[in-house]
């Protein structure tokens, strides 16, 4: 059975599930937000209210836009040609989509993740971690410094790379290695939201283990939003979780109500491994 | 019970046979491909080394024999240094103009050009690869040498010429290069708040680099070698040149002249001539390569 729609939760209802005072300041509010890709649309009039210092999932089937929503939250979905959204994205009450605002300027408070690590290969370790300051017109040597030891410690990495910052090339790394120094060029700029697109998927268990551990570690300082079709990684690393279908946000709640007693029949029946 | 794949011994036997006869072909291929181009470089070395001389680096061109009524006619040293020093010119000029032009339309066709404009870009400069190089010199001929700049044969208008040659190629090999640097690194970038045009010249250049600047080397090389379009734009100077303004000697105009010549002593140092332009964009690769050396190799 097929029920439900977007238009089944509002905001409000989201407050009563998480709990007010972590909904009270989101640290991004979306409201009506819409994505094409030419003709084709993408993402149906979004509602979702990410609490802040929160691990936030994004889970669903293959093609059902998690990632495309996950791109509009920093204004990246724009960068692929014929790709539009429109809508309101709030970033601590900032309409990002507003008319005026420098999607480059924007892209300096988030930080992303990708899919397949992607460090820089003509840069060394040390200048990929700092490749967003470096890049942006950041020189002095002791902030860079110091923004290269506490990024890579953020990011668990500081141990084995420490001896070779300068010797070795960001791919002569690990795979898992490699997506911990993107996660530590992404904090290397301190950004107010971190979005991580399936960080894990082309990583093996151990390494996706270690991501994990990151993630819970970081969810102290950092706003996460994580797209995974891993369903045990959702509910492992997050504490809300919203779940896409169609290009439609079916049901936002409390991961573990989500998991175990889910309100839309769409949702269970994808936890379940009915479809998907 | 066999499966699809082992049918029956004498296909797989036929397929064992299918695969040699096609390895020995593309083998044989390569062979014949190459053999030609060995006995060329083989025999510009064995002449050229015979006829190479310190002489040839510092001295001026020289008639063939030197003679005086009544007294036996001597062998005078000669050489080329006005010809080595001339074909840098010319190659440096044109390098001055088409390097930053070539570059840059490489990059616009690149990141932006997937427009009309950018399609007919596209095929000019395909076209331009195309045109035979005496084109480009009756071109500056009628432009630079008469016409409105009437500035003679001179080492402006080989290097234009040239210039013309170098553009279209370091246009499209700019192009072709830009394009495999991966998408993810210009996503990396951008989702690092990096302004389009950083991302361009500090990940994009940067990571393509190295193919670049063998792009660039192909078409130095191709320049360095070309006399058609000197013949109507720097011409032959058998002194040294005062200025960029006057005739300029090159080392292809010199093998095509002293080729063709009667005379013993210039064949042989046409001959020498050659290997020497040979060495000259070897030499050149070999420094442009360093200079683009990747810091890190690539695992």
């Amino acid at each position: 059975m097929i029920t439900g729609s977007m238009t089944d939760i509002r905001p409000q209802d989201q407050e009563t599930l998480v709990g007010a005072e972590a909904l009270a300041t989101p640290a991004i509010a979306v409201h009506k937000l819409s994505a094409w890709f030419g003709a084709q649309r993408i993402l149906y009039d979004i509602e979702l209210l990410v609490p802040p210092r929160r691990v936030t999932a994004i889970i669903g089937p293959s093609g059902c836009g998690k990632t495309t929503f996950l791109r509009c939250l920093d204004r990246m979905h724009e960068v692929v040609p014929g790709a539009r959204a429109t809508g309101q994205v709030l970033l601590h009450k900032q309409d990002i989509y507003a008319p005026g605002v420098d999607p480059v300027l924007i892209r300096r408070r988030i930080g992303m993740v990708f899919q397949k690590p992607n460090p820089f290969p003509t840069m060394s370790i040390y200048d990929n971690v700092v490749a967003g300051l470096k890049l942006n017109g950041v020189r002095r040597r002791s902030l860079l410094d110091e923004v290269v030891e506490r990024s890579l410690c953020q990011a668990a990495l500081w141990p084995e790379v420490k001896d070779k910052l300068h010797k070795s090339s960001g791919v002569s790394l690990s795979g898992g290695e490699q997506q911990r120094l993107c996660i530590a060029r992404a904090l290397a700029l301190e950004p107010e939201v971190l979005l991580m697109d399936e960080p894990c998927s082309a990583l093996d268990p151990t390494a996706t283990a270690k991501i994990e551990d990151l993630i819970h570690k970081l969810k102290r300082d950092y706003t996460v939003v994580i797209v995974t079709h891993n369903m045990q990684q959702a509910a492992r690393v997050s504490s809300l979780t919203a779940f896409f279908y169609l290009g439609k946000l079916v049901e936002c709640g409390p991961t573990t109500q989500i998991f175990e007693r889910p309100l839309m029949q769409q949702t269970e029946d994808y936890i379940t491994g009915k479809f998907g | 019970m066999k499966n699809v794949l082992q049918s029956s011994r004498s296909r797989y036997w036929w397929r064992r046979l299918k695969s040699s006869f096609m390895l020995i072909l593309v083998g044989a291929s390569v062979l014949v491909a190459l053999t030609p181009l060995g006995l060329i470089l083989y025999q510009l070395a064995a002449e050229g080394l015979r006829y190479l001389d310190w002489n040839f680096f510092t001295q001026l061109p020289h008639s063939p024999q030197f003679c005086l009524p009544g007294q036996p006619c001597t062998l005078v040293p000669a050489g080329m240094a006005n010809a080595i020093v001339g074909s840098l010119t010319l190659v440096g000029l044109a390098l001055l103009f088409s390097l930053p032009l070539g570059l840059l339309a490489g990059i616009y066709l690149a990141e932006f050009g997937s427009n009309r404009f950018g399609q007919a870009v596209r095929f000019t400069a395909d076209l331009l690869n195309a045109a035979p190089s005496i084109v480009a010199g009756v071109f500056i001929y009628t432009l630079i040498v008469t016409g409105p700049l009437h500035l003679g044969f001179s080492a402006y208008a080989g290097g234009a010429a040239l210039g013309i040659l170098m553009v279209a190629t370091i246009t499209r090999s700019t192009e072709e290069m830009l394009r495999t640097v991966p998408h993810s690194l210009r996503e990396a970038a951008l989702a690092l708040g990096v302004s389009r045009w950083k991302l361009t010249l500090r990940v994009v250049l940067r990571t393509a680099l190295g193919g670049i600047v063998t792009g660039v080397m192909l078409a130095v090389a191709r320049a360095a070698g070309e006399t058609a379009p000197l013949l109507l734009t720097s011409l032959n100077n058998n002194f040294w040149p005062h200025s960029l303004s006057d005739p300029t000697p090159s080392l292809p105009y010199f093998i095509f002249y002293y080729a063709t010549s009667p005379f013993k002593q210039w064949q042989q140092q046409a001959w020498a001539a050659a290997l020497v332009l040979v060495g000259m964009i070897l030499i050149l690769n070999i420094i442009a390569k360093l200079l683009s050396r990747k810091r890190f190799a690539r695992r």
